[in-house]
């Protein structure tokens, strides 16, 4: 349990560990030792936060990565039909970490996240047509045309976007528990970030922040293992990513069985309940792997085997490991999963009808949602001119 | 009327917004137990407690970033850099994050947040703590940018950027802290985007910001005395929104103008003012907007040398002379 573990003591009772040292931490710095890490014996279905679903509700999380794969293989033929542009940054291998994590989110939970969005998205309830209209620049899109690919938002579904920035989002995050801890809300931030994101300065500050005041926050590090072309071991320094946490007393883990749903749920549910019981922030180092590049714009051939991504694909593809867990359990048979594609495909292909069909905002929209005074008129206090052309 | 300084001027505006709003909280190094760097906010933690008035780390991108998060979710942050010069250190957050937020949602999420804090020279010390980015700040819609020149104004003016649901960053002068003035008790707004025309004149107008008001209200009192030269003195008070109105009415109807400020001049604030009245008052002209800011460089530390880099009544006063010859 999340509780028991302790970190380098050699041998740990699961694939993943956690150290729970109460603050202040006086605990001297870990060894630069890369830790051990075994499975003896955990299974994610055991966990009491996935024992108690429902068929309906695991069927729920196997949909919702579907859905994800489908949206973004139709963005991707897209993409290339030249109905999106600039960026297309594709989830594809990772659905397993949004969907788990979107699943164990209460009333005032909140998630932010980097521009590799569409996932988390579509994990909170997000459309897709609103999704896809957004990536093809139309004014049905969810930010209007104005965001694009990485810049979704849906602050009703308490989803924070979609930044561009590489770990610019954290500190927001880190904004969003001080608000909730303000309010008194029990509520937390899942502050979502790449592998790449735990070099830039903004990111330590916020956990410093975080670790400081007590904040509900649970840093969550998707590491794929490339930020953008360059591999972990070519960009950070020291035996993990979350490891990093210990700097600043914080607890930390890091989840081997990134593709296993039911284990993001278990451990990620574990550090929200820290955050919401005890207000503390946690850094969790998911590991996961994308099939596509970096972007689309990534031919991917320069820092990585073909063969390292179909050795990933063919023993740890979320989708598949999850459909396989339940069509042993019964709860999936092949006429539902046939079922589930065939709508998610479906659901994808008319997101693109709509898109395709959507008009372009006019050339007015590029200057409203730039001050809520402008799109406010019968409000406005100030006076005086805001725009010069 | 009672006369307060600037200093006490923002204190009781922070202090009157933090009572009317349990929202509105002011964070930054050292104003809470320390009582300020600069004592604006002294004797408010002893009031507010340690929820309202919040000590920071020295970690200007982390917390500031922190403020924009908070103010997402329908906070009213205050963020006091000390300097303001320090604001590149938060860059990212600031002009990536509150300036671009709303635009980039479609105009589902708000960023009411202030940012504030000295932006001035003349202080000795050295161009790292002397930035005056107010053009550089006004540069990015979406974002909001005050300078007040007096108590009056810092008082109405900061509520009235508190109360807004826009990003604000408020630039204060570390010389002015200790100036006073008349200021009303109690309750009064200054709206953002309303100069004021400190002093009537028919000659020539100087408009500026900040403190080069009043150094220029100042030079005014000389080019009368000397030359009885009637120079009309305009506060623009906020650079945006901008109060184009009043600075075009001024120069129709002196048909002459000088734009003083504290900034370096490539892209100043001025320089837009002067494309501004080239655009819309070019006739009414009878010569060349001119321009006085600091001396194009750095700012230098030498405490005599950095009173000549930047504008003073002498400046401000000859420069006029030129542009009335």
């Amino acid at each position: 349990m999340f509780g028991s573990l302790t970190l380098n003591k050699g041998t740990f009772a699961s694939n993943y560990y956690f150290n729970l040292k109460a603050l202040p931490v006086t605990k001297k710095p870990s060894s630069s030792k890369k830790p051990e890490v075994t499975n003896l014996g955990y299974d994610a279905r055991q966990a009491p936060i996935n024992i108690k679903l429902g068929q309906d509700e695991k069927i729920a999380l196997y949909r919702d990565m579907v859905r994800i794969r489908r949206f973004e293989e139709r963005c991707l033929r897209s993409y290339q039909q030249s109905k999106i542009g600039g960026f297309l940054h594709l989830y594809i291998g990772q659905e397993s970490i949004a969907v788990g994590c979107a699943s164990v989110m209460g009333k005032d939970d909140h998630i932010i996240t980097a521009y590799r969005d569409h996932g988390h998205a579509l994990a909170v309830g997000m459309g897709m047509n609103e999704m896809m209209a957004e990536n093809y620049g139309k004014i049905t899109g969810c930010s209007k045309g104005k965001g694009g690919s990485m810049h979704y938002f849906d602050p009703s579904r308490n989803f924070w976007g979609g930044h561009g920035i590489v770990g610019g989002q954290i500190p927001l995050g880190t904004g969003i528990a001080y608000a909730l801890k303000y309010k008194g809300l029990k509520g937390a931030c899942m502050a979502f970030m790449g592998d790449g994101s735990v070099n830039q300065g903004a990111v330590h500050e916020s956990y410093n922040l975080a670790a400081l005041w007590s904040l509900p926050v649970v840093f969550i590090i998707e590491n794929n293992g490339y930020s953008m072309g360059t591999s972990q071991e070519r960009s950070s320094a020291g035996p993990s990513l979350a490891q990093r946490a210990e700097g600043y007393g914080m607890n930390w883990a890091i989840i081997e069985d990134g593709h296993d749903v039911l284990a993001v749920r278990d451990k990620v549910g574990q550090a929200l309940k820290l955050a919401h019981d005890k207000s503390l922030p946690s850094v969790l180092e998911i590991r996961t792997y994308r099939y596509r590049g970096h972007s689309v714009a990534d031919p991917d051939t320069t820092y990585r085997d073909k063969a390292e991504i179909e050795a990933y694909k063919s023993t740890k593809d979320p989708l598949n490991v999850f459909q396989l867990a339940l069509l042993a359990e019964q709860t999936l048979t092949d006429e539902i999963i046939q079922k589930i594609d065939e709508s998610a495909r479906a659901e994808a292909e008319t997101s693109a009808q709509f898109a395709d069909a959507s008009p372009y905002p006019s050339i007015e929209d590029i200057k409203k949602d730039v001050y809520w005074e402008i799109d406010n008129p019968a409000d406005r206090k100030s006076v005086g001119a805001l725009f010069f052309d | 009327m009672p006369v307060i300084t600037y200093r006490e001027a923002l204190r009781a505006a922070m202090s009157e917004e933090i009572e009317r709003d349990p929202n509105v909280v002011l964070m930054g190094e050292e104003v809470a137990q320390f009582n300020g760097a600069y004592k604006i906010s002294e004797g408010m933690l002893a009031k507010y407690g340690p929820k309202r008035i919040v000590d920071t780390p020295i970690s200007e991108a982390g917390f500031i970033g922190m403020g924009v998060g908070a103010a997402m979710l329908g906070l009213r942050p205050v963020m006091e850099l000390m300097f303001f010069s320090f604001y590149s250190v938060a860059f990212d957050q600031i002009f990536n994050n509150a300036a671009n937020i709303r635009y980039m949602s479609g105009g589902l999420i708000n960023c009411p947040i202030v940012i504030r804090g000295p932006a001035n020279g003349g202080t000795n010390v050295g161009a790292t703590h002397s930035h005056t980015p107010e053009s550089i700040a006004a540069y990015h819609p979406g974002i909001k940018v005050v300078v007040p020149s007096n108590a009056y104004d810092a008082k109405g003016l900061m509520k009235s950027a508190i109360r807004d649901n826009d990003p604000v960053m408020f630039l204060e002068n570390t010389i002015l802290y200790g100036e006073a003035c008349e200021v009303p008790d109690g309750e009064y707004l200054v709206p953002l985007g309303k100069a004021s025309v400190m002093r009537a004149g028919t000659d020539i107008s100087i408009i500026g910001h900040g403190r080069s008001i009043q150094l220029a209200l100042k030079a005014a009192d000389l080019l009368k005395e000397k030359h009885n030269i009637n120079a009309e003195v305009v506060d623009l008070r906020s650079i945006r929104p901008l109060d184009v109105e009043t600075i075009l009415n001024s120069v129709k109807k002196t048909s002459r103008c000088l734009y003083v400020e504290e900034s370096k001049p490539f892209c100043s604030v001025g320089a837009m003012v002067a494309c501004l009245i080239s655009d819309q008052a070019f006739d009414y002209l009878d010569a060349p907007v001119k321009r006085l800011t600091s001396i194009d460089a750095p700012a230098i530390y030498s405490p005599p040398l950095e009173k000549l880099q930047l504008p003073s009544v002498e400046r401000i006063y000859q420069a006029a002379l030129d542009t009335l010859k």
